[in-house]
């Protein structure tokens, strides 16, 4: 994820400190790995620079000097042009569960046992995010869900390889 | 849970054996060593599983696996060929037709793919149905019943009939006749099977809740991952034998 142009993105809403940013960031999209002040501060004088933002006048108060970000049309092209742009789909065709099972063929070790172990694994995932989801609000869910799909269908390929682990086995040792 | 309730469900204790809460290995319902043919084809070859009280235990499985003849044998409803049932430490395969059966109507509930309610009857009367079974009197079963429903989110829908709901609603009709007697242990085969992913997901919400609350043992059913995913441990059964996932013991 573009964590510069999530920043713009939530800037567009109005102008706003760095500190606030940051905390928005991580209430909505830091799940577990918040920003670092210094990425925020660093992040936000590169898109100054390059003229998707504006600081304004340092404010003197009881704290630490405070300045408040503006977004420039610039940058609000910005942030509508990514929003309608696909992300890309992750063809994942370096998968590590690929080349395990494919590995272990070629070895004569039993791939089956790998997949049973991975199947194991996936699922306490999603017992772990299944619990989240019902403890947590609606976005919570909606994050849930996207990982839950996710590890559902890696588990429908988990099946549908080891139903065929005999034919792939003959492939991968050059058996016809 | 009424008076009225109270007795009937008593009227069943007569089948402990053991008075013990678990069976020998320390298991509350447990199989050991299944086997059972229908005709010369074999659906279960060996199959163990044993579930502690108050676990929820999702069994998954290929299509034919064996899955759902397991859930059946544990239930009582089919008698294994060879091999034990025990639930709270008497020997269920031993029992009679008719001891089985008072098993099933007083200790256990049962929540199927189709909620299989009664067309004739309303939802409430369709719940409250194990307690008129088990000898509760109609006015405190239906009062039971009716307890069910904004637990459910099915306020209003008491005086319907199973045509008159949705899939989603009829399957929490279903899953409130399952749980009005407070059984001690639901099984659940395919329970969101017939339903979309999100009617699914609020019933497995409310089934989990449910018995939580109530410290249900329950045996799921299911071939679905995101359902499995609501129980604490899940095994797969595969050409009639079970396996976990890990190694253990299932």
């Amino acid at each position: 994820m573009s964590v510069p142009l999530t920043l713009l993105g939530l800037l567009e809403r109005g102008p706003s400190h760095g500190y606030d940013l940051k905390r928005d960031y991580d209430a909505y999209f830091g799940q577990g790995r918040p920003l670092r002040y210094s990425q925020v501060y660093a992040t936000l004088s590169r898109l100054a620079r390059d003229g998707k933002a504006v600081a304004g006048p340092v404010e003197q108060g009881a704290g630490p000097e405070r300045r408040r970000y503006i977004i420039t049309d610039e940058g609000v092209a910005d942030v509508e042009k990514w929003l309608a742009e696909p992300a890309p789909p992750e063809p994942d065709l370096q998968s590590e569960l690929f080349a395990k099972v494919v590995l272990a063929l070629m070895l004569g070790k039993h791939a089956d046992n790998y997949l049973d172990v991975q199947r194991a694994a996936h699922l306490q995932r999603m017992r772990e995010l299944t619990e989240f989801k019902r403890q947590g609000g609606t976005l919570d869910v909606l994050l849930a869900d996207h990982a839950l799909y996710r590890l559902e269908a890696d588990l429908r390929w988990i099946d549908h390889t080891a139903a065929r682990l005999d034919m792939i086995a003959r492939t991968v040792q050059g058996q016809s | 849970m009424t008076p009225d309730h109270n007795a009937a469900r008593h009227s069943a204790a007569n089948l402990s054996v053991t008075g013990h809460e678990h069976g020998a290995s320390g298991k509350f319902v447990e199989a050991v060593d299944l086997s059972l043919s229908f005709g010369s084809t074999p659906a279960l070859r060996g199959a163990s599983l044993g579930v502690a009280k108050g676990e929820i235990v999702a069994v998954m499985g290929p299509s034919g696996s064996g899955k759902s003849t397991l859930l059946h044998c544990l239930a009582g409803i089919l008698v294994p060929s060879s091999g034990e049932v025990h639930f709270n430490g008497m020997r269920l395969d031993r029992l009679s037709d008719d001891k089985r059966s008072a098993l099933r109507r007083d200790r256990f509930g049962f929540v199927f793919q189709s909620g299989q309610l009664v067309p004739e009857l309303t939802a409430e009367e369709n719940v409250a149905l194990p307690l008129l079974l088990s000898g509760t009197r109609r006015g405190p079963a239906v009062a039971a019943a009716r307890t069910w429903f904004p637990t459910l989110g099915l306020d209003g829908l008491e005086s319907r009939r199973s045509g008159e709901l949705s899939g989603g609603q009829a399957q929490r009709v279903a899953l409130a006749r399952g749980l009005v007697a407070e059984p001690e242990v639901l099984f659940a085969d395919e329970p969101t099977g017939s339903l979309d992913s999100v009617s699914g997901e609020l019933v497995m919400d409310l089934l989990v809740s449910a018995v939580r609350e109530q410290g249900t043992t329950v045996v799921l059913v299911t071939h679905d991952a995101r359902v499995a995913a609501y129980a604490d441990r899940e095994v797969v059964v595969r050409d009639g034998t079970v396996g976990t996932l890990t190694g253990a013991k299932p």
